[in-house]
Formats: C-alpha cells, sequence, structure tokens
C-alpha cells in the first residue's frame, strides 16, 4: 500500500484481549422463549408501535414504525405472539426502563414475505424510505438512522466513502470476525452506499493488529467492479473513532460543530455496511446482529444474536463463571455498565462484556487533580481535559463549552491515563447533559412566553371586539328608534331615546318571563295548587327581602 | 475672542443636534434591563412573586420596587443568576412566595369534569382544551405547572402530577469522586 497516512494527536495503547474472541468461529445463539423488543434502539424519534397485544407477528415483521425522518424502523426477530407493548428495563446506564414489545417465540421461526430490493431502478429518495422501513442504524455503536446518513442532501454527492473496520477497542472482535467470514456481502452494502453518495473514492481502514480481516478485504476487492482501496492503519486507540479514522486516512480533519459530510466524507461502520446488504439483496430488515460476549466467562467468542435476546442467555451460552463483578456493554473504555442481565441485546450492542475482580481490578480511589496535563496529552480530540473537568465540577458550564466540550468523543483516553484515577468522561457526560436539559428548559421558558403574550393579545383583542360590537348594536338600535318617533311627527332627543331603549329593554324580559312560567298547570288537584301557591308565595318573599337592603343602600 | 465663542457655540450647535437626532433615531424600544430580566425568569407566569406574570415582574425589578427573590420556580439559582445580572448579593429565597417544588404539571379527572370552562380561563399559557359542557384536558407539553387552574375548579378535579423521570429526561448525576485523604 502506498497510501500516505497522517496521524491524529493523542491515543493510547491498552491491552488488546482480541485474539481470546476473534479465533473462534461464528456460533448462532439459540432462540430464545421470550423476545423483548425495545422501540428505542437509534438515536433521534423513537419508533411507534404498530402491532397490538395478542397479534401474531412474523419472523422481519415492523412491529415499530419509523417516526419522522430521523427514526428507524423496529421489527419481530422471530416469529410468535406479541405478549406485551409496556415500559420493560433497557440496556441504559440509568436503569431506567422503556418502551418495549414483548414476543413469545413459536419456535417456528416463520418468516414474513421479502424480496431483494432493485436497489439501481428506485428513485434514492424511495430507496432511503424503504432502508429506514427496513431498520437500518449505524452499528459501530452510535445507532444512528443509516438512511438519514445516505442522504447526501445539498451537495448532490459525497466524494469519500470511508468504511470503519478500525475496532479500536480492547476485547470487542465482531467487526473483525466479520470481514473475516463476510467481506463479499459487505462489499455489496459498500455498492448500495456508493450508488446513493455518488462517491467516487472509497476507502476501507482496518487496523493492522487484523491482518486476516485486512487480507479477506482485499481479496474481496478484487472482486468487485468498483475501485476500492483497503488500508491497513496503525493501531492506536480511538483510531476507530469516525473523526480519528477520517484524519488518518486523508489528513483531513472535521471542523468543530460540523459534520464530516461538510467536507465531503461520509464513514460507514463494516457491520452497518453488511446489514444493509442483506436488507437490499435478500429484503431482510435488521434483525440480527454479530456481539462478542468475552471477558470473565468460559468461551469467549461472537455470536449471532437476534435483536431482542436477554443478555444472560448470551453469557451463560459463553459459559459464566464465579467471580463475575459487573457486565459492560461495549468495551471497557467506553462500555457502560449493565442495571441486570434481563436486559436484551439491541441495535447498539456490539460487546457484552463480563467483568472480575483479577481482568477489571477496581480502581484505586480518585486523588485530587494535580494538573499534570497528561489528559490533554492523550486527548484524541484536542482538547483540555483537565480545564474541562474543572468546569465541569464546578458547574460553569458556559466556561466548558468555550473549551470545546461537545467536541469530546468520550472516549475515555483522558481517564485511563489520568494518575489520580478521576473518571473524568463522567463529568464530561454530567455536563453535556446538565447543558442539554436547561436548553430544553429553555426552550419550553420561551415557548410559555410566547403562549402568555398570545393570550394577552387575545383577550385585549376580544375585549376590544366585544366592545365594538355592543357600540354598533346600541347604534342601530338607537338609529331605530330614531326612525319611529320621526316618523310619528315628534322631535326625538338623547333622552328621549334612551328612555325608548330602557322600555325596549324592560318589554323584552318582560316577554321571557312570561315565556318561562310554568307549563302543564292545568286540571290540578286543590292540595297541589295550593302547595304551588303556599311556594309562589315564598318566592315572592324572598325576591322582596333580596331587593330591600338594595332599597334601603340606595334611599340614604 | 468672538471668534472662540463663535467656535464653542457653533460646536456644542453640532453636537447638540447630533445627539437629539440619535436620541430619536436609535431609540431603544422597551426597558433592556427587563428583557435581560424576564430571560432569567422561568416563565411560569404563576404570580407567586406578587405579580401578574413574569413579565411584570421583570418590570418591577427593573425599576427596583419588587426584590430578586420572589420567584420559587426560578429557585436559589435563579436569584443567584438574576444577582449576577443586576450586580447584587444573592439572598435566600423569600419563603413568604412560597417554596420551589419539583417539576409538575395538571391533571384533569376526566370524570369529574363538569366542563365549566373556568380552567380554561385562568391558564395563562392556553394549555387547557376544552368547550362549554365539553371536556376538558390539559396539554401537558405546554403545562408549566403554575397551579393557578386548581382554585377556580368547583368540582376539585385537577391534580398536579409531579414528572416523574423517564429515560428520555434522564440526564447523568454529577459523579460523586470519594477522595483519598491526603495525611
Amino acid at each position: 500500500m502506498s497510501r500516505e497516512l497522517f496521524k491524529f494527536k493523542g491515543g493510547v495503547h491498552p491491552p488488546e484481549h482480541k485474539s481470546e474472541s476473534s479465533t473462534h468461529p461464528i456460533h448462532a445463539a439459540p432462540l430464545p422463549r421470550k423476545l423483548v423488543i425495545p422501540l428505542r434502539q437509534h438515536i433521534g424519534q423513537v419508533a411507534k408501535p404498530v402491532v397490538n397485544v395478542g397479534d401474531r407477528v412474523l419472523k422481519g415483521q415492523m412491529i415499530g414504525a419509523a417516526d419522522g425522518y430521523i427514526s428507524a424502523a423496529v421489527h419481530a426477530s422471530s416469529s410468535g405472539v406479541v405478549t406485551a407493548i409496556d415500559l420493560q428495563p433497557v440496556p441504559h446506564i440509568s436503569g431506567l426502563p422503556d418502551l418495549c414489545i414483548s414476543i413469545e417465540t413459536d419456535s417456528r421461526d416463520e418468516w414474513i414475505d421479502h424480496a431483494p430490493l432493485d436497489y439501481q431502478a428506485m428513485v434514492p429518495a424511495d430507496l432511503r424510505m424503504q432502508l429506514r422501513d427496513l431498520g437500518l442504524a449505524g452499528l459501530g455503536g452510535a445507532v444512528f438512522p443509516s438512511a438519514a446518513k445516505l442522504d447526501p442532501g445539498a451537495a448532490h454527492s459525497c466524494p469519500t466513502l470511508i468504511l470503519n473496520g478500525g475496532e479500536c477497542e480492547p476485547w470487542i472482535t465482531c467487526d473483525d470476525v466479520l470481514m473475516r467470514h463476510h467481506a463479499d456481502e459487505i462489499l455489496q452494502g459498500v455498492a448500495v452506499m456508493r450508488h446513493l453518495l455518488g462517491s467516487t473514492g472509497i476507502l476501507v481502514g482496518i487496523e493492522d493488529n487484523k491482518p486476516e480481516a485486512i487480507a479477506a478485504m482485499q481479496a474481496a476487492a478484487q472482486k468487485v467492479d468498483f475501485a476500492v482501496e483497503v488500508v491497513a492503519v496503525p493501531t492506536i486507540y480511538p483510531g476507530g473513532g469516525a473523526k480519528q479514522m477520517i484524519q488518518t486516512l486523508t489528513g483531513k480533519q472535521v471542523p468543530s460543530g460540523k459534520l464530516s459530510t461538510d467536507i465531503g466524507i461520509q464513514v460507514f461502520n463494516v457491520g452497518t455496511a453488511h446489514a444493509l446488504a442483506r436488507a437490499v439483496h435478500h429484503g431482510e430488515p435488521l434483525i440480527s446482529r454479530l456481539v462478542t460476549v468475552t471477558g470473565h466467562v468460559l468461551r469467549r467468542q461472537n455470536f449471532v444474536v437476534l435483536i431482542g435476546t436477554p443478555m444472560h442467555t448470551l453469557i451463560t451460552l459463553a459459559g459464566d463463571r464465579d467471580g463475575t463483578t459487573g457486565v459492560l456493554m461495549g468495551g471497557p473504555m467506553m462500555g457502560v455498565p449493565m442495571p441486570n442481565l434481563e436486559v436484551p441485546v439491541v441495535k447498539a450492542t456490539n460487546c457484552i462484556l463480563v467483568k472480575s475482580n483479577e481482568l477489571f481490578p477496581p480502581l484505586p480511589r480518585a486523588l485530587p487533580c494535580i494538573r499534570c496535563t497528561r489528559c490533554a496529552d492523550a486527548c484524541p480530540a484536542e482538547l483540555q481535559p483537565q480545564e474541562l473537568f474543572r468546569f465541569a465540577k464546578a458547574g460553569d458550564f458556559g466556561r466548558a463549552q468555550e473549551y470545546h466540550l461537545f467536541d469530546c468523543i468520550e472516549c475515555g483516553c483522558c481517564s485511563y491515563v489520568c494518575p489520580s484515577h478521576i473518571p473524568l468522561v463522567d463529568f464530561y457526560r454530567y455536563a453535556k447533559s446538565e447543558i442539554w436539559a436547561r436548553e430544553k428548559e429553555k426552550r419550553a421558558a420561551d415557548l410559555a412566553r410566547e403562549r402568555h403574550e398570545f393570550r394577552q393579545f387575545r383577550l385585549e383583542r376580544e375585549k376590544k371586539e366585544k366592545a365594538e360590537k355592543l357600540a354598533a348594536k346600541a347604534q342601530a338600535k338607537r338609529a331605530e328608534l330614531a326612525a319611529e318617533p320621526a316618523a310619528a311627527g315628534s322631535a326625538p332627543s338623547d333622552a328621549d331615546a334612551k328612555k325608548a331603549l330602557i322600555a325596549a329593554a324592560l318589554a323584552r324580559a318582560q316577554a321571557k318571563k312570561a315565556e318561562t312560567m310554568p307549563k302543564n298547570i292545568d286540571h290540578l288537584p286543590p292540595d297541589k295548587q295550593r302547595e304551588i301557591e303556599e311556594i309562589e308565595a315564598r318566592r315572592a318573599k324572598i325576591r322582596e327581602m333580596a331587593r330591600q337592603p338594595l332599597e334601603s343602600e340606595e334611599k340614604p | 475672542m468672538l471668534t472662540a465663542i463663535l467656535v464653542m457655540v457653533a460646536i456644542a450647535v453640532v453636537t447638540g443636534l447630533v445627539l437629539g437626532w440619535s436620541a430619536i433615531r436609535f431609540k431603544v424600544e422597551g426597558n433592556p434591563l427587563a428583557e435581560k430580566i424576564d430571560a432569567i425568569l422561568p416563565q411560569t407566569q404563576c404570580g407567586q412573586c406578587g405579580f401578574p406574570g413574569c413579565r411584570p415582574y421583570a418590570e418591577a425589578i427593573a425599576k427596583g420596587e419588587a426584590d430578586i427573590n420572589q420567584c420559587p420556580p426560578g429557585g436559589e439559582e435563579g436569584v443567584k443568576k438574576l444577582a449576577e445580572l443586576l450586580g447584587v448579593e444573592p439572598k435566600s429565597l423569600d419563603e413568604t412566595h412560597g417554596t420551589p417544588k419539583p417539576k409538575s404539571v395538571a391533571f384533569i379527572d376526566e370524570q369529574i369534569c363538569i366542563g365549566c370552562t373556568l380552567c380554561i380561563q385562568a391558564c395563562p399559557v392556553d394549555a387547557i382544551s376544552g368547550a362549554a359542557k365539553q371536556m376538558h384536558t390539559i396539554i401537558a407539553s405546554e403545562c408549566t405547572g403554575c397551579e393557578l387552574c386548581l382554585p377556580p375548579c368547583p368540582v376539585d378535579c385537577i391534580s398536579m402530577v409531579t414528572l416523574a423521570e423517564d429515560l428520555p429526561h434522564w440526564k447523568w448525576k454529577h459523579p460523586v469522586v470519594m477522595l483519598k485523604k491526603v495525611a
């Protein structure tokens, strides 16, 4: 390979632990009795359930429809009956439940009718909508809906397409084995991406600790009818981060606050390309993925897992051991601890890492920051982590943003090198989520202000309209009355007009009162008649009493 | 001597004209300080401060007629921000105006509601939909939790529901770092 490679700043070399799981063949995880499929598995709008409890669903049937442009559908991973649509535990660090569809499987694994898509004949926008409805989302970890990423937008094309096979995080090998075994299919997916994005240069970046994957991808690249350059990049964490991969391969940096498409580059994970090939060439929605089960288990290996399979079944399958101290979803650098093992495998689950005290000794207690700036040396985003830490800890979020907090990719290099063992990334996550929450509150306050101001304006307007209407009505009446005496031949005066108005109003009131006289009072027996008379007398008395204080007020 | 006086008078006249013209041309509409204060206030429009809404309270603060610690929904943090803006010492919340409560929204028990529209008239942000003798309901996303709809309800069918934490609203907590004692 003659391609010139570039270096990004920082990065670390944690122990790899890849060969434990990458050398074993892929196994299919057995069909579980119950699948729990969360409706929020991607970034963006949560999917809307389109089935009811008690419905029989088939494998690959859409059970949650995409809601909006940045969204993706979810599908039944196997055939069975929907038993519940409710809040269930999901793989999220908070341990909070989220809306899920539970399916009792019938072990028949019966597919719904599905057919390949003739992608070259389709209008790109329709093809993207189809892919959204097939539930495609980025399988590298961020789960951004792929259909939105496959839209070149106003630029009409995205010259460079990078396929990310970096997989820099220790322990995880699912992309590595996928490239070894399914290189051809990955490139079929790339062909579709190329078609949609109009890319001319296609680069596949793979870290040089995966020679088998590189060889397999190079062999596959010979067979396709477009140029694909498979590049071995140096192994350094986080070399597989999208921005880092772009810099290593092209030397370009994505500007702060911009997207890679702004500089004409789009990046996809190899797993996403494989899923795209399955979707286009077989019509299969995204209902399964490769998951590395590793760490403190007997047989570390990769499984093809149906989305919705509980994590504990995979750990049992790999052979659970005593002394487990916790489970991470993802790798040791960026993984999130799981609140319990009932949670299902989702589209974002690339690895289930079982921890033990031998493999992951508990960190010593954190010491104060001594501002040694080792974190700044390690930061691949070229930030000042020690300053960000100071501001986040003090709650000075404005300053943290000035120091480009949102360019932090949460890779964990700073925490890894920190001699004081401060969980720096947790502070950045805290600061980011505080800032987001405040922005949300600000938007709500602005909306409330706007609605309140509009209400004031509306009340004011209604008052004015009512006054105008009354004035117009009085004017009309006056004119009408003025016309009558004129006909009679007497000169009208203002006082007369007013009197006449009052008289007319009184007459109207009298007429109305007469109308509301009780009905059905003919042919009453005498005792009833007497009773009514008594009540009427009482009423008259009350009316009299009610009038008296008014009169006494008026007299003095 | 005369020339000097004339020059000075000329300068005075010209500057006066320029200043007079710019006073009209660049006149700032409204009170910019009140705008800034209003931007800090939480816009619940609850009236707990003793003013009919956030804007009147902001104007009162700007004029120096009201204190900065009368807004319970804004909490201590709001008082701190106001103090920072106005360059005064922050003080603790005045409890006579109420105490901060967790964020909540009103909820109408539709079984009991008689459709009297009194709550609709009380809502400062038009967050209640309904009509006379029709069921009323709260538009939760627009409710500020001001509680102004509670007193007018003749059948007491409105209650305040505290918002429970769910996934979209979940926040990372401040990481509690156990600092080792340094001897």
